[in-house]
């Protein structure tokens, strides 16, 4: 039977896609461009040039920044996915029967207390704990704030999958771990990475609470920028943003080609 | 049989874990001298200035920086440690003090406090130079373009109150005490006002100049101008000489009225790890050769004599170096409760 | 699952949470009600002053009057974070459909490029915005040199451009939730929807909408709530002109050094916030069984 329209064309959605796109990417456009500007003043073009990169190598305060923001963002991501993936479960797949409406806004309490007063209190209760340790307590921190945003995919997914086909497997594995092992797990794997992802760049973004919580010696890079932009913004920052933006092509890149390799073979 | 991406995954991600401890691990390669924390505003700090340190001394500096007086002064409140010396403002040193966060170093008694120039030696927020020694210090008025502007640039009536043709192009900083000092002084009012009928006529003042303000904005201020954006702005000493340099159409005006100082200190936060460190790091400061390269890289005035001799012509002789010496300078105070209250009021319903 | 094994699962995220996010919010609850030391931090005389100041302030002459301005800005916050909210849902909603109907291997493309901005430092996105928005920006330099205007048009420093700011910011964050419900949809059901109903419209209300409001739901919450506390595009994008919530509650732990006034704002809009939250997740399970 012809039907009247094919659904998956709707008129319009494709230019409007590519319509957003350009709104996402014209600030990156400008970024990159400016990286490369030979002019201090990041809004007058004087030449092609790549000094800004020279400049970085040798700014070895913003090379610190940087590297510590890496390090707490992987530490957090792998500790909030972790704790994320243990807890969808629990909300989803296990037997609550009070309780549930509060932990669910327990949980979302990082997406919604604003950041400022997330950031003091935190510091003063390290403060009084005794706590001074740079690196450590900014991983905590982030850890907590990453958490909603990795658990939010994990349960969504849950619940979209409904409980039939562990259901079937029940009745196949031996134990729960097996079961979770072959079927659970390998079904969540993409929204185990969406949320990895998520927590990562949220991350990698922070910056109120980093500048807070954070001693001598643990400043990470959004809190570098933001002071930088007291003094004057300078292409070193464009330079260190086209780096990390040229290190997540790579990184997402190479996920998604070896992705299309293993379901070709 | 693992999921294979699960697997590359973690790799990588071990791979990536592992070349970052690598990394730092070499650059905190230990000094023979130890170490010092410098807590400072971003690109604040000479790099010449701290190499020269660390070869003198043998003591590894580190840097971190913070945005602002306000932010620095709440995170050391809430309990923040590990740094030796910080930058602050010289209006929110007696906060500092009096909130017990700073500690005595008897500034007054390092070997190079002689050079010290005379009229800072006692400085009102820190009169026997018990708990800072002085960075640099400028002076806060406005620059002008004098290529859209005509007029005469003598009075801060230009910025209070512009002509039509700078009417919507005005820049003004962003924080209520920088803002208000100088309105004060346009006012001929006292500093840490009271009074309510001159608080009044503050908040009138700043009221009429709203609509033709386009920015309350501290923070690039030199591209705005050079831009075009604004053409008349609040600015420091330091940044309205980039400016200049940039665009020579622009003059930092010396206004009869008078215009705010102030004076960037370098102080010890109390627990600090290295305090014979930041003792010596302080004394270091105290030379009039090393605080000249300091001053190269920001453009400001030291408080050490004879410190601009080794400075280049454009920056130590320049007219945003050398204020006439009949120029009234005032150096705001830190203001008590009722004060920085009504400040907050007239702030807030400024900027609703 | 059985119980115990359930609260060991959930022990890791609720003590983490618990310690470090609960207690630092009981430190809020209390400075909240403290009196504010007028160099920075608390002092002991509990009080409901901070409370108070929502409504009424101390005029020049210590009279205590009524004042509207927090409640405006309290009000204009929420209008501009509803805004952001509505924004998105209406760009990403057909976006996200897009990419739904597009082959798998598209799909991952255009779900990377969707994310990928995100990588980018928020503050340096932002800042780049000013330098496309303002009069000497890229956007006026073009348009008048295609001859379209004379005049820069005034494109930064007002609600307009905060607005932008902030849908800018949270768009991937409507996207991603919406995208992950519509892709489970299956096609057949599609399709035998427009066997019944005759047109797009009636499919959409009937069908897809329905199938896709938990992830909207989803995406509401992870755009509403942040866009009511932030303050970066406020702030850098609106000149300092207009005060919003995140920004005045920040001025509070800074210049204003208000904390009890600043704990008191954030406390009130995280009870509001997370009480439409805790509501939602009660009725949703009976909403389901309904379904």
């Amino acid at each position: 039977m012809s039907r009247p329209f094919d659904w998956r064309h709707t008129p319009g959605f494709g230019t409007l896609t590519a319509a957003i796109l350009v709104f996402l990417y014209a600030p990156l456009v400008i970024l990159v461009v400016y990286a490369f500007n030979a002019s201090r003043m990041v809004t007058i073009w004087q030449g092609f040039s790549t000094h800004w990169f020279a400049a970085i190598a040798r700014n070895s305060d913003i090379r610190g920044a940087a590297e510590n923001s890496l390090i707490i963002a992987i530490v957090a991501t792998i500790a909030a996915t972790l704790i994320a993936l243990a807890g969808a479960l629990a909300l989803e797949r296990g037997n609550l029967t009070f309780g549930r409406g509060l932990v669910t806004g327990m949980v979302a309490m990082p997406l919604v207390v604003p950041e400022i007063v997330v950031a003091i209190t935190t510091l003063v209760f390290f403060s009084a704990l005794g706590m001074h340790h740079g690196l450590l307590n900014l991983m905590i921190a982030h850890t907590v704030f990453c958490i909603p945003f990795a658990l939010l995919p994990i349960q969504a997914r849950l619940k979209d999958m409904g409980g039939t086909l562990e259901e079937a497997g029940r009745d196949l594995y031996a134990s729960e771990w097996k079961l979770f092992r072959r079927v659970t797990l390998p079904l969540l794997a993409p929204a185990i990475g969406a949320g990895a992802i998520m927590a990562f760049v949220i991350s990698l973004d922070d910056f109120l609470i980093s500048m807070m919580v954070s001693s001598a010696g643990s400043t990470t890079l959004p809190v570098y920028v933001y002071g930088m932009m007291r003094l004057g913004v300078t292409p070193e920052v464009n330079a260190i943003s086209t780096i990390l933006l040229a290190i997540s092509v790579v990184f997402v890149a190479s996920a998604l080609l070896l992705g299309r390799k293993r379901r070709a073979a | 049989m693992k999921t294979p991406k699960i697997t590359t995954l973690t790799k990588t991600l071990a791979g990536i874990l592992l070349a970052a401890t690598a990394l730092t691990g070499a650059e905190r390669a230990f000094a023979d001298g130890g170490e010092l924390h410098l807590y400072n505003w971003t690109d604040y700090t000479s790099d010449d200035m701290i190499k020269k340190f660390e070869k003198e001394t043998g003591i590894k500096v580190s840097i971190d920086t913070y945005d602002s007086n306000e932010t620095a002064l709440a995170k050391i409140k809430s309990g923040a440690a590990g740094y030796d010396v910080m930058i602050i403002s010289n209006d929110f040193v007696p906060i500092f003090v009096k909130q017990g966060l700073f500690q005595k170093v008897d500034a007054g008694e390092m070997p190079n406090f002689k050079n010290v120039d005379p009229r800072w030696q006692k400085r009102p927020w820190d009169p026997n130079a018990e708990y800072t020694v002085p960075w640099v210090w400028g002076t806060t008025s406005y620059a002008v373009d004098t290529s859209v502007y005509k007029g005469p640039t003598d009075s801060l009536k230009t910025l209070f109150d512009p002509p039509k043709e700078l009417q919507g192009k005005v820049g003004m900083f962003g924080s209520p005490s920088e803002v208000i000092s100088l309105a004060l002084v346009y006012l001929g009012k006292p500093q840490c006002n009271e009074n309510p009928a001159d608080l009044k006529e503050l908040n009138a003042l700043l009221q009429k100049q709203k609509p033709f303000v386009k920015v309350y904005n501290s923070d690039g201020t030199v591209e705005r101008q050079v831009a075009g954006e604004t053409l008349i702005h609040e600015q420091w000493s330091g940044k309205a000489l980039n400016t200049r340099q940039q665009k020579a159409s622009f003059k930092y005006v010396y206004p009869k009225e008078g215009m705010i100082g102030w004076m960037d200190n370098v102080a010890v936060p109390v627990g600090a790890p290295d305090l014979e460190n930041a003792k010596k790091f302080m004394n270091f400061l105290m030379d009039p050769e090393n605080i000249a390269l300091q001053q190269k890289y920001t453009g400001y005035q030291s408080a050490i004599a004879g410190s601009n001799k080794f400075l280049p012509s454009d920056v130590g002789d320049s007219p945003e170096f050398n204020p006439p010496s009949t120029e009234k300078i005032t150096f705001a105070p830190a203001c008590e409760e009722k004060a920085t209250r009504a400040y907050d009021k007239i702030w807030t319903a400024l900027r609703q | 699952m059985r119980r115990q094994s359930t609260w060991l699962m959930l022990a890791p995220a609720v003590l983490v949470i618990g310690v470090f996010m609960l207690i630092p919010m009981f430190i809020a609850l209390a400075y909240s009600f403290m009196t504010a030391d007028p160099y920075g931090g608390v002092q002991a005389p509990f009080t409901f002053d901070a409370y108070i100041q929502f409504l009424y302030q101390r005029d020049f002459d210590d009279s205590l009057i009524f004042a509207s301005d927090y409640i405006l800005i309290i009000a204009r916050s929420i209008y501009l974070a509803v805004s952001t909210t509505v924004i998105c849902l209406a760009l990403g909603l057909p976006v996200a459909w897009y990419i739904v109907c597009q082959s798998e291997e598209r799909r991952r493309v255009l779900l990377f490029l969707i994310t990928l901005p995100f990588w980018i430092n928020t503050l340096i996105r932002t800042y780049c915005w000013i330098l496309i928005l303002r009069d000497e920006g890229l956007a006026n330099k073009l348009l008048c040199a295609l001859g379209i205007i004379a005049d820069p048009l005034p494109l930064l420093y007002n609600d307009g451009s905060i607005l932008l700011g902030l849908v800018y910011t949270f768009l991937p964050f409507m996207v991603l939730p919406i995208y992950s419900t519509l892709e489970r949809i299956d096609s057949r059901l599609i399709e035998a929807a427009y066997d019944l109903y005759a047109s797009r419209v009636a499919v959409f209300r009937r069908v897809i909408w329905p199938l896709a409001k938990p992830g909207a739901l989803a995406g509401a919450t992870l755009v509403f709530a942040p866009a009511l506390g932030s303050f970066l595009a406020p702030d850098l994008l609106g000149g300092g002109k207009k005060l919003l919530i995140g920004s005045l509650i920040q001025m509070q732990f800074t210049s204003s050094r208000n904390w009890p006034f600043g704990a008191a704002l954030s406390i009130a809009i995280t009870a509001v916030i997370l009480l439409v939250i805790i509501l939602r997740s009660w009725t949703a399970p009976k909403r389901e069984a309904q379904a």
